[in-house]
């Protein structure tokens, strides 16, 4: 075959631009547009964490793993509570040995024993996806397998993760994970497969102090959106402009 | 243990003082070899560009060679992400569902961009090479001979025409790849650093200066890497030159003039690379944000080590003594060349394991143990031997293409 340079370099910008075209056809929404298109929605599942009730028994953590399936002896956790014992040095002792799943039944803090007599303050703080509004996992996944449904809630779609662990970076509050079986990025998602059934989710069944509750936002009714429109509460690490919607009672300032 | 207790990151994670319990070191020597190779690509590119849009004669030998090292240099780009991957037969998803507001998402089509950028570039530049070699494997016969006259009619691409207004073309089509490809290049790898300068959970990384350090110091290592390559090659075949008994043939090694250019430019870079690295640490210490107290622990005390006497000192300072001091010879040069490529390397290992060396609570750190006999396929492609595959990829690839398209031709 003998073609001619212009030719052959015409036919290849002509096949190029043919191939470009469909691309230009989709539509690609923007986090505004999205947003709209959510703000209208009558639910916004809220978590709200009375600190002051928190004993530490760790039975959240593990109603967790059971109900999510998260494997019981993995050092991975999608929900953890930590213990903060505060000296009178001013030191902030943190501790979560197994995502406090076995509750703190021990004294010591990593070997460490404290002298009750130096504490001024001790108390237990659970954590788990805040569900953010503004997540920077949904926004650096590159696939979309992250994503937020209209009720606020992000979603992991463990067909579709490639497992490139952006998202675990991008999270300022470490909730995410590997999941040791799927291999895929894993975290709380308020059990989601139990809310949407109108059950509460296991770590909020399994407290027996009332330290978790979810809740409705947009519901002026509902018992945590009054008790957030009324109390003081607190969110962690808001300097990130995460927008989180898991709610604090009685934070102190010593919380990571 | 049982494999449902195997997660991702615990085998080379060292935790100390409070670490959220979910928090290892995800990101670990894949992810600094992806930084490290897309370095090369880029620099290796600029490097040959300097040549072809810029004109400087000077770099003519070093340039053509550069030009198809960084073709070779390019599947070893993306290799270390796909290593990396927890799910790498989903790999082709970012490209097939892209999710835009990703740093990543756009890796496939940057990197489609730029390798189409190189190898048109290389075709231009080899186009008249390509229909010599068909011809003159014409008359011959055997198998051999067939196959390799098919393989360059393959290659020609049917474009036979060599008159001198046709290569007077391709030269203009190869200067204007090269120009556009300055810029792609660049972003290959500016963006590489955008991916971890814009993380803004991470204390260390987030830094709108990251990709402008990343590209300077890209360049600096890939022109480094051409330096020592050509230098190596020419020499191997100057030495086998002396030793064969046919004298025909006079082959120098490395040209002096050639190496000293490339060398004036890499230190150009270098001085650009250590200015903005040593601005982000004096910007760091100055503003001193909530992070500061877990990074200056990490940087001037962890990380000590690593940073400041390998990295700064023994991958910057003490080439660029080595460069400045008179009397310059290719010995010296070598050496401070593979101090250069070792400092970026400490480098890029100093962003990717020592970003994750300190805990998001700030109240803690974990430690970095790379995998060093591999017992299983995760410590293997996250391990010492997968980063080692990764580094001899290129050469061997290398050696392939230079057997078809030669890019170092002996005077
Ligand atoms: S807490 Fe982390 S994982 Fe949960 S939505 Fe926010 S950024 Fe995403
Ligand atoms: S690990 Fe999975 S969910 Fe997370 S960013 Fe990557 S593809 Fe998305």
């Amino acid at each position: 075959m003998t073609c001619s340079r212009r030719q052959f370099l015409k036919d290849t910008a002509t096949t190029t631009l043919a191939a470009a075209l469909p691309v230009s056809t989709m539509v690609f929404l923007t986090p505004g547009e999205l947003k709209a298109a959510v703000e209208n929605k009558k639910t916004r599942w809220t978590f709200l964490v009375d600190t002051n009730k928190c004993v530490g028994c760790g039975m959240c953590v593990k109603a967790c793993k059971l109900e999510n399936e998260i494997p019981y002896d993995a050092p991975v956790t999608r929900t953890w509570v930590e213990r903060y014992v505060i000296t009178k040095d001013g030191e902030a002792h943190i501790d979560s040995p197994m995502g406090g799943r076995d509750g703190f039944i021990d004294d010591k803090i990593r070997d460490e024993v404290i002298d009750p007599k130096d504490i001024t303050k001790a108390f237990f703080v659970p954590k788990l996806c805040n569900q953010c509004e503004n997540a920077p996992c949904v926004q650096v996944c590159p696939v979309g397998a992250t994503y937020q449904t209209e009720d606020g809630v992000v979603l992991i779609d463990r067909d579709w993760c490639i497992g490139c662990g952006y998202c675990i970076m991008a999270c300022p509050y470490g909730v995410r994970f590997f999941h040791p079986v799927t291999k895929t990025a894993d975290k709380c998602n308020f059990c989601y497969h139990r809310t949407s059934k109108g059950l509460e989710p296991a770590c909020v069944q399994a407290c027996a102090f009332d330290a978790r509750k979810i809740g409705n936002l947009k519901d002026p009714d509902d018992p945590v959106a009054k008790t957030i429109a009324t109390k003081r509460v607190a969110v962690l690490k808001d300097e990130y402009g995460t927008k989180p919607h898991v709610f604090y009672l009685g934070l102190d300032e010593n919380v990571r | 243990m049982s494999p449902d207790l195997v997660v991702h990151g615990v085998e080379w994670t060292v935790k100390e003082l409070f670490v959220y319990p979910n928090e290892f070191i995800y990101w670990s020597i894949q992810i600094v070899m992806y930084p490290y190779m897309t370095g090369l690509v880029a620099g290796a590119f600029v490097l040959s560009s300097l040549y072809h849009v810029f004109d400087q004669k000077g770099l003519k030998d070093i340039a053509q060679f550069s030009l198809v090292f960084s073709l070779a240099l390019l599947p070893v780009a993306a290799l270390p992400l796909l290593l990396h991957l927890q799910q790498p037969t989903r790999a082709m998803e970012p490209l097939l569902t892209p999710h835009f507001t990703s740093a990543i998402a756009a890796f496939g089509i940057v990197f489609t961009t730029y390798a189409l950028i190189v190898v048109s570039e290389i075709w231009f530049v080899y186009r008249k090479y390509f229909v010599e070699q068909v011809q003159e494997l014409k008359g011959k016969s055997g198998i051999a001979n067939t196959m390799t006259r098919l393989l360059y009619q393959v290659l020609t691409m049917g474009a036979y025409d060599v008159s001198d207004e046709a290569i007077a073309v391709d030269n203009k089509a190869a200067k204007i790849l090269a120009g556009v490809g300055i810029p792609v290049a660049c972003f290959l790898h500016g963006y590489a650093g955008f991916i971890f300068g814009s993380v803004k959970a991470n204390a260390l990384w987030m830094s709108p200066l990251m990709p402008v350090i990343f590209i300077m110091s890209a360049v600096v290592s890939g022109i480094a890497l051409c330096m020592l390559t050509y230098i190596i090659i020419m020499e191997w075949q100057a030495f086998r030159n002396r030793r064969s008994a046919d004298k025909s043939v006079q082959i120098h090694g490395a040209e002096k003039a050639v190496v000293f250019e490339a060398g004036r430019y890499l230190l150009g870079f270098l001085v650009a690379a250590i200015t903005l690295e040593m601005l982000d640490l004096i910007f760091r210490g100055y503003t001193a944000m909530k992070s500061w107290d877990i990074l200056r622990s990490v940087m001037y005390g962890k990380d000590f080590f690593n940073i400041f006497i390998l990295q700064y000192t023994l991958g910057n300072l003490v080439p660029f003594i080595l460069l400045l001091l008179p009397k310059l010879t290719i010995k010296r040069t070598v050496v401070a060349l593979i101090l250069i490529l070792f400092g970026v390397f400490m480098m890029r290992w100093n962003v990717v394991i020592g970003g994750q060396a300190f805990s998001l609570s700030f109240s803690g750190y974990m430690h970095y143990h790379i995998p060093i006999i591999p017992h299983s396929m995760e410590t293997f492609k996250e391990g010492l031997f997968g980063a080692l595959t990764v580094i001899a990829i290129p050469f061997v690839l290398f050696s392939i293409i230079n057997k078809f398209v030669p890019s170092l031709r002996s005077h």
